[in-house]
């Protein structure tokens, strides 16, 4: 890989200072998409900000009818935290999804959800449940953080340090997992809180994590696997790869949809 | 070039190091530490597993330097030198678990792993799951996953 400097701070504030003053600088969290990356030489950071030093980006809680998760909490601990499992348990089956069980030793929410890559699971539970990204300057809600490949609605030197997830009454999520890297081919989460109700998908757009409106407005008429019977969406936007055509994609969504819902009304 | 300073296999150990240098090439150039392997170098094969305070982590996607002060255990301080194997690696061999061994480390290391977080009493479709982040080319994971289910099952007579 190529050569950097690293920087470990103990503050946010020391944090971004970094991130705003260098060249090139990219934050460390888990590793395990930055260092894979650099490994392939498909990234170049010439500054790498470790967040591991800094107190307090960790750690799981119920604040009112919300649950907060810190960035730097490790897949694992969301995965077996009894406070999710009680109150998302929709949450805690997806991060025991993700990658495998070294990766999720390492691997981080703030991670996952700032780099965005198309194929992770977080996003789709981020915006399948309506959640808000608090970071070190403002609060951003799910429908306006995606926004492309690889791509997110945070500035330069802004930093994520908690994200927020609503209770729900009903939630779900199925996977259909590339065999050999375990990422999603296509993740299906969806949600209902009363009578909004959210269909994401990850690993099946070429853009990244989106809603599926129609499957939202058949489901908000009634929250059942039979309510989306028939429905498909078009393979315009889907990605095409080795691992599955955008055809295929497009048909695992209408089915992975029907089972994520029969899963949160199990 | 930065100094590193952490505990492999119980020993304190000190090194001077380009950051660029993975844990995995820490272990295996500069403390000669060979049992951890480089398998896939795409964090998939997990060849490279060892234990970072207890936990299984993937040492070819962690630089040395982000592990400092950290307690680290490899394939070799599994066992205490020149005494029995751990019951892992005896499982391991009386189950014809390995063929051509290089993937054995990682499985070895990602077992104990599951054990310390799954129990004594895995049964074959745990162990499958479990199993997800190590690959194997030879034995088609039959015996891998019956050492596993033994292996656990001893660790726990000797617990």
């Amino acid at each position: 890989m190529y050569e950097f400097k690293f920087h470990r701070p103990t503050t946010v504030r020391q944090a971004a200072g970094l991130l705003a003053r260098q060249e090139e600088a990219k934050l460390l969290a888990g590793g395990h998409t930055l260092i894979p990356t650099m490994k392939l030489r498909l990234a170049g950071p010439k500054h790498i900000i470790d967040m591991s030093q800094i107190e307090g980006l960790s750690g799981i809680e119920m604040k009112g009818r919300s649950l907060v998760i810190g960035a730097l909490t490790r897949h694992v601990d969301v995965a077996t935290s009894p406070i999710v499992k009680e109150n998302i348990p929709a949450l805690a089956e997806l991060a025991g999804l993700i990658g495998d069980p070294a990766v999720r030793h390492r691997g981080t929410i703030g991670g996952s959800i700032a780099n965005n890559d198309p194929n992770a699971d977080y996003p789709a539970a981020v915006l399948g449940l309506g959640a808000t990204v608090i970071t070190n300057k403002r609060r951003i809600v799910a429908d306006d953080f995606f926004k492309g490949l690889f791509e997110t609605a945070l500035e330069p030197d802004e930093i994520i340090v908690r994200v927020q997830f609503p209770k729900v009454n009903k939630a779900g999520y199925v996977k259909f997992p590339n065999p050999a890297s375990r990422f999603a081919l296509v993740g299906v989460f969806v949600s209902k809180r009363g009578s909004e109700i959210r269909v994401a998908v990850t690993g099946a757009g070429a853009n990244g994590v989106f809603r599926v409106k129609s499957f939202e407005e058949a489901l908000k008429k009634r929250f059942g696997a039979k309510s989306l019977d028939g429905m498909t969406i078009p393979a315009d936007g889907m990605s095409s790869d080795i691992h599955g055509s955008a055809e295929y994609r497009a048909h695992l969504v209408g089915v992975l949809a029907r089972r994520a819902v029969a899963a949160a009304t199990a | 070039m930065t100094a590193v300073a952490m505990t492999v296999n119980g020993k304190a150990v000190t090194g001077d190091v380009d950051p660029r240098t993975l844990l995995v090439q820490f272990l295996r150039e500069h403390l000669r530490l060979t049992g951890t392997h480089v398998g896939c170098d795409t964090s998939q094969c997990g060849a490279c597993v060892v234990h970072i305070d207890g936990k299984a982590v993937k040492s070819c996607t962690t630089f040395a330097w982000q592990v400092q002060g950290a307690n680290i255990t490899t394939i070799e301080g599994l066992a205490e030198a020149n005494g029995p194997l751990h019951p892992m690696q005896e499982a391991f061999r009386e189950h014809h678990a390995l063929q051509c061994g290089y993937c054995t480390p990682g499985m070895i290391m990602s077992a104990v792993d599951i054990v310390w977080r799954k129990g004594n009493d895995l049964d074959e479709k745990t162990i499958r799951h479990e199993l997800e982040g190590n690959i194997c080319r030879c034995t088609g994971y039959h015996n891998i996953v019956k050492a596993i289910a033994a292996g656990a099952k001893a660790m726990a007579k000797s617990a």
